[in-house]
């Protein structure tokens, strides 16, 4: 029997059972549709993440109060903190030959009034520096200034939703602001649209980092971010900030400094593990499909008995009814795996447009591993149903009307 | 051309065993048209399997064409019943998603024999059963009649030595009947062996050979 006649014979064959073929289409469509649209979502998420860290720059270390205590491992992004990283301890760090930019960083949420209106916003306390190693813009006035950073200046930056809550239509720069219980003069605003690690910028309030330590009553910052003069010195950055930190808090090794790359390839490490995790169980769906395929070709064989019986009869050794009927199960598994596809491309698609921001789009990996699996299980779960039609007794096959 | 030597087929039925046939010598030469009759249960349809090859034996020699048939493997048992023999059954066992035209192409395309050739030599045989304009009817918008004639094109076309028909005419009323054997004969005719199994003494009249089988052996065999 030729190829051709093979494939002619199967396209009949699933014509004339539409239902069951049908079905068998839905089931393997839906897990190899599973698939690539939970790795799009996956695979999205971790590109998202890392485009948002590269924006940062990659000269940028992070010092972090705690230590981490486990050698290797991801760094601790939320750590205890035996000892304070005082403002003061961030200051010294500017004397570091290695180091061009300090920016202490305070963060708390306070209620920003003006007149009867009020809301909720985050208040981030640091210096100067910040602006330049967030890439900040400036839409009107200017950031904040701070020769010393010691000194409680009353001034704030404000988000541009921020403004536009409080101050509606009236101009805002050298107006006053009340914070908490203290007030403060707007100095300048931030451009629209600017994120920092996702975060939307437009619904902050910036104020000097000493104001907002006395606001929120800490002694200690939540972290201070250093950028390098350069990437190659990057460790013995690192190394130095250590030694400061560690003579002025009598020998103690209590703080964590983490590269930027390492934060990166922490996240990407766990994004990566999400989808695999998420594609894992997407796979459980194409196993299903195929336990169903199994059964429907079962049913198939009792179903056709009678024609199976006759094809011996007429000549067809054992193997060519084997392969008649896995020709079936590769031809449903395989053409419900390219549906399967097509709707997961267009799920991501949809989701795409609806998260503009996001490069959401099925890796390569996952939608050939998706199709292989399809058809792996297709075949596999056909083999024994083609057996058992192999294995027909021709007599007792064809006395069955 | 058939010998049969000592042939018997059992069957187990729970831990009993039960002779369908028992011991049978049978030599059937070309081109003989032979009607196999007798009572219901005698054995008729699994000497016919046998002979067929559709079933071993389990007991005795077969040799078809001189050749020990017993001895052969499932995939040359096939080979065999694709190249030299023709069945025909009570229940025509056409498959009903094909149309006529294909269901008799079917061994030629099992054979893997070109479409060309194919096409050709289904016209030649949908034309000597007088059914060339439902070529591309499927069996359902076919006759009893009908079916049975494109089971016995599909039987003859891969030019088999023997046609072997279990009540070709058990589900069909007279007149077809009669058609039905009619072309049958024809093939007969052209050289091809005939074993007819029935149940209608009327039938049976006709062949020039007849074997009354009682109880798993042969009784009697008539030759005119
Ligand atoms: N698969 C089987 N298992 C057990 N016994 C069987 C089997 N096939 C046939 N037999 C028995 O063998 C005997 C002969 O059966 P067979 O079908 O050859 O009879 P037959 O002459 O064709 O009868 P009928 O005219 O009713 O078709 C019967 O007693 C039957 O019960
Ligand atoms: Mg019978």
């Amino acid at each position: 029997m030729t190829i051709r006649d093979v494939i002619a014979f199967t396209i009949r064959a699933l014509q004339g059972f539409w239902v069951r073929t049908m079905l068998m289409l839905t089931a393997m469509a839906i897990g190899v549709a599973a698939v690539v649209m939970l790795t799009a979502l996956g695979e999205g998420a971790r590109r998202f993440v890392a485009e948002q860290f590269s924006a940062l720059g990659t000269n940028l270390l992070i010092v972090l109060p705690g230590r981490s205590e486990t050698t290797g491992g991801p760094p601790p992004l939320l750590g205890e903190t035996p000892r304070d990283l005082t403002l003061d301890d961030a200051l010294e760090l500017k004397r570091i030959p290695g180091v061009r930019r300090v920016a202490p960083v305070s963060l708390g949420n306070a209620e920003v009034s003006v007149g009867a209106r009020n809301r909720d916003v985050l208040i981030v306390g640091t210096s100067g520096d910040y602006q330049h190693i967030r890439q900040l813009n400036i839409s009107q006035g200017r950031f904040l200034e701070t020769p010393d950073p010691r000194r409680m200046f009353p001034e704030c930056v404000i988000g541009a939703e921020v403004r536009k809550q409080m101050f509606g239509i009236q101009a805002a720069l050298g107006q006053w602001l009340r914070l908490g219980d203290r007030r403060c003069r707007v100095v300048g605003i931030l451009g629209t649209e600017q994120h920092s690690l996702g975060v939307s910028m437009d619904e902050i309030v910036l104020v000097p980092v000493s104001l907002a330590l006395a606001m929120f009553n800490k002694e200690s910052l939540f972290r201070v971010l250093v950028e390098a003069r350069s990437r190659d010195r990057l460790t013995q950055t690192k190394d130095a900030i250590l030694n400061v930190i560690r003579s002025r808090h009598e020998g103690e090794d209590d703080v964590t400094v983490i590269a930027q790359d390492a934060v990166l390839a922490t996240f990407d490490k766990i994004l990566r593990a999400l989808t695999y995790a998420v594609a894992g169980i997407a796979a459980i769906a194409l196993a299903v499909a195929g336990v169903l395929i199994m059964n429907i070709m079962l049913i198939a064989v009792t179903q056709r008995t009678a024609e199976i019986g006759l094809l011996k009869a007429i000549g067809a050794p054992p193997r060519q009814i084997t392969l008649l009927f896995l020709s079936e199960a590769a031809t449903l598994s395989m053409s419900g795996a390219v549906m399967g596809w097509m709707i997961g491309e267009f799920g991501a698609w949809v989701m795409a447009q609806a998260y503009p921001d996001v490069p959401i789009g099925a890796p390569a990996w996952a939608v050939l591993a998706a199709l292989g699996v399809a058809l792996a299980t297709g075949v596999l779960f056909g083999i024994l149903p083609a057996m058992r039609a192999a294995q027909l007794d021709p007599v007792t096959a064809l006395s069955r009307r | 051309m058939i010998r049969l030597q000592g042939i018997s087929r059992e069957f187990l039925v729970g831990d009993q065993a039960i002779k369908a046939i028992k011991d049978i010598d049978l030599s059937l030469d070309a081109g003989e048209y032979v009607a196999i009759m007798g009572p219901s249960g005698s054995g008729k349809s699994t000497l016919l399997n046998v002979i067929g090859l559709l079933d071993r034996p389990t007991a005795g020699t077969y040799l078809l064409t001189a050749q020990d048939v017993t001895q052969l493997s499932d995939n040359e048992i096939a080979q065999v019943r694709q190249t030299k023999i023709g069945f025909v059954f009570q229940f025509f066992h056409l498959v009903p998603r094909l149309t006529a035209a294909e269901n008799i192409a079917l061994p030629m395309t099992l054979a893997g024999i070109p479409p060309a050739q194919r096409r050709e030599r289904v016209t030649e045989v949908l034309e000597s059963i007088g059914l060339s304009e439902r070529a591309h009817h499927r069996p359902d918008q076919l006759s009893g009649g009908q079916r049975q004639r494109v089971a016995i094109a599909r039987a003859t076309v891969m030019n088999p030595s023997v046609i072997l028909a279990d009540e070709p005419t058990g589900n069909l009323d007279s007149k077809s009947g009669q058609d039905v054997l009619r072309i049958l004969e024809l093939l007969n005719e052209q050289g091809i062996m005939l074993l007819v199994v029935t149940h209608d003494p009327e039938i049976g009249a006709r062949a020039r050979r007849r074997i009354r089988i009682v109880d798993g052996a042969i009784e009697s065999d008539i030759q005119q």
